[in-house]
């Protein structure tokens, strides 16, 4: 049980009670904020497995922008505990099947599993921002232009639906 | 030094991934099942780079592929979001039930 392991785990705890929360919270404010905490412990998995730059912009594009804009609509709508939908009975009971059952099959699938790669964690530069800068704009220079219009189209659509008639 | 093993890094994807689709499918309110299908790609992303530092530690495909999952993840949500704005206007709520003209 080294300094690694006990990150780790904490890490797992507070990721997944906080997802847990992001669905049980009956305000959702609440589950924005919970929302948040789980995209900040996810970015400290990336820093443990060596992804560091993908952790920053994890923080960066999740908790700083995506989170803000679902804040704002919230709070542009007045959302609450009092306006939340009431949950139907045998609608819950559903997603507790279907979300159970599969949980269920792919755990008992990686239990049966045989790899036993460990992997070391202070070791490689892979995550580091001029390895993948480099390996970005020669190998994957395509989608990433091709991404770029993915915004422009997504700019404009979000205007256009957004606009007042 | 002894690292944490692969399958514990699954293990909690798997358990966000159906967090995540527990949340879509019993939330009747667009905003939080919009913040289930966010919890369902961060376990897709976490898995992608669990599966490229523990089995192909020298190659990248797998932080790309998160890479583009995250961009294409906000483009997904600010357009999810003037379609959820543009409901409120007309519908007064976002709960999904009220939206149903489609349905008849």
């Amino acid at each position: 049980m080294n300094i690694t392991q006990i990150l780790v785990g904490s890490l797992s705890v507070i990721t997944l009670f906080s997802a847990l929360m992001v669905i049980i919270s009956r305000n959702p404010v609440h589950s924005v904020l919970w929302l948040i905490v789980t995209f900040f412990s996810i970015s400290g998995h990336y820093i443990v497995l060596n992804a560091q730059f993908l952790a920053i912009v994890n923080i960066i594009v999740y908790a700083g922008a995506i989170m803000v804009l679902f804040l704002f609509v919230i709070m542009l709508m007045n959302l609450n505990r009092e306006t939340e939908p009431q949950k139907n009975k045998w609608l819950k009971l559903a997603g507790v099947l279907s979300g159970g059952s599969l949980l269920l099959v792919i755990v008992a699938a990686l239990h049966t599993g045989d790899i036993k790669a460990m992997a070391q964690v202070k070791e490689g530069d892979i995550g580091l921002i001029g390895t993948l800068g480099k390996e970005l704009f020669s190998t994957y220079v395509v989608p990433f232009e091709i991404s770029s219009i993915l915004f422009l189209s997504a700019m404009v659509g979000a205007v256009v639906i957004g606009k007042k008639e | 030094m002894m690292e944490p093993g692969l399958y514990q890094i699954l293990f909690i994807s798997a358990a966000l991934f159906f967090t995540g689709v527990y949340g879509f499918l019993t939330r009747r309110n667009l905003i939080t099942m919009l913040m289930s299908v966010e919890l369902i790609l961060n376990s897709v992303n976490l898995n992608f780079i669990a599966f490229n530092k523990y089995l192909w530690p020298q190659k990248m495909d797998g932080l790309f592929f998160t890479l583009f999952v995250i961009a294409i993840a906000a483009a997904e949500a600010a357009v999810a979001i003037a379609i959820i704005i543009n409901l409120y206007r007309s519908h007064n709520s976002i709960d999904v039930e009220n939206a149903e003209d489609l349905k008849y």
